[in-house]
């Protein structure tokens, strides 16, 4: 049988979201999913720390989420991007600007970029 | 007897629920992608399905990590419409075919496809695009609806022939239902696209117009491919594409003809369509 992921073949700077990472990122997936729930988002977005407090995420994970900083989360903390855009979605910003983050350039630079940047 | 009449294969980018929901489908950047799904909209209003058998994947509307199936098939009377973290939209829920729903359960079970049945499930962007693409709802949806939902976000993932062989046993078990029953089968998702890492943004518009090519005349071909090869070519998300597979294995048995396709590729992901019906 042909193997569906090969580890001696990684791809460049890109991340599979197997079990390596889906345990590396549970906690922070699993606060991102919190945010389906309307009560959930409204606590968050009224007091952050206090939402992040009793949050079981670690120290290091809060401070991920109070820098904004998607590259990180994706690349080193095993973010799963449909998750960690619903924090984004609470704080207004959308998977684009996360994604322009994980590129490593502004959002307007990122935008250039695309075909027709209008069907955003 | 039940019948599976068609088969369509269209990607389900969430971005296409909001700007729908913002009546900004006539804006120019976006005007080709929902003009195109005008001809398929007419076309089943002519042969007018009884249900549409949606296969798709949940982006952390209904299900999370902590217990993530493979292959959940709903069976409820109605699909409420999910809240997957920026409100429900504005989209009535959708009515089920539970007899039919627990027919296909049963069947599959017994044909060594061991789904979860799902009795309450909730509904989010992977699903409702594809459905509001294809059909208007004035106010109510003009077909009943059985989802199915395949694990393609948390590898290990099935494989592509798997979920070709998903297809062939989901048309094995509608053809087993009693009920006259006209089927329409959605295979959603991709088509390339990769959302994580530096790669984020990364499209192939030739590997998606090949693709669009043989999941038409030589679907065998595509079953073949790993995980990686399509990781590789067309990005890591565009694995959800395999789920076009089990669209076109529902097909499988009679000849098909190409009613319709289209392919835009104006952001981040290439957007697919293809329509395909049975040439009797």
């Amino acid at each position: 049988m042909a193997r569906q992921v090969d580890p001696e073949r990684p791809i460049d700077d890109t991340k599979i979201f197997d079990a390596e990472q889906t345990r590396l990122g549970y906690r922070l997936n699993k606060f991102a999913m919190s945010l389906v729930k309307p009560e959930n988002r409204e606590a968050f977005l009224a007091d952050e720390e206090a939402a992040l407090a009793a949050s079981d995420l670690t120290e290091e994970e809060k401070q991920l989420i109070r820098d904004r900083d998607w590259r990180a989360i994706m690349d080193e903390h095993g973010g799963n991007i449909y998750m960690i855009m619903k924090i984004g979605a609470v704080i207004g910003e959308g998977l684009y600007q996360i994604g322009a983050h994980q590129r490593g350039q502004t959002y307007e630079e990122f935008l250039a970029t695309r075909n027709a940047a209008g069907a955003k | 007897m039940g019948k599976i009449i068609a088969g369509i294969g269209t990607s389900h980018v969430p971005s296409i629920g909001v700007v729908y929901d913002q009546g900004r489908t006539q804006e120019p950047d976006w005007k080709p992608l929902f003009d195109a799904y005008e001809p398929v909209k007419d076309w089943l209003k002519e042969i007018k399905p009884d249900v549409a058998i949606v296969v798709y994947n949940d982006h952390g509307g209904d299900f999370f990590f902590d217990k993530y199936p493979t292959f959940a098939v709903g069976a409820a009377d109605v699909y409420p419409v999910g809240d997957e973290g920026w409100g429900r939209r504005p989209l009535p829920d959708f009515p089920g075919d539970t007899d039919l729903s627990w027919h296909i359960c049963n069947e599959l079970v017994y044909n060594e496809f061991d789904i979860t049945v799902c009795q309450e499930m909730a509904v989010e962007h992977g699903f409702m695009v594809p459905m509001h693409l294809c059909w208007d709802h004035d106010p109510d949806w003009p077909v009943k609806v059985v989802p199915v939902a395949v694990n393609v976000i948390q590898h290990p993932l099935p494989t592509a022939l798997r979920c070709w062989k998903l297809g062939q046993a989901i048309r094995k078990a509608v053809e087993s239902y009693p009920k006259d029953t006209k089927v329409v089968i959605l295979g959603t998702g991709g088509m390339s696209h990769q959302l994580n890492g530096a790669r984020f943004g990364y499209l192939n518009s030739e590997f998606d117009e090949d693709f669009l090519d043989k999941i038409e005349k030589d679907p065998m071909a595509l079953t073949e491919l790993t995980h990686q090869k399509i990781m590789e070519d067309a990005g890591a998300e565009a694995v959800e594409l395999i789920m076009w597979l089990t669209m076109r294995g529902a097909l499988d048995g009679a000849p098909v003809r190409q009613v319709h396709r289209n392919y835009y590729a104006p952001m981040t992901t290439g957007m697919g369509l293809i329509a395909l019906e049975e040439a009797v």
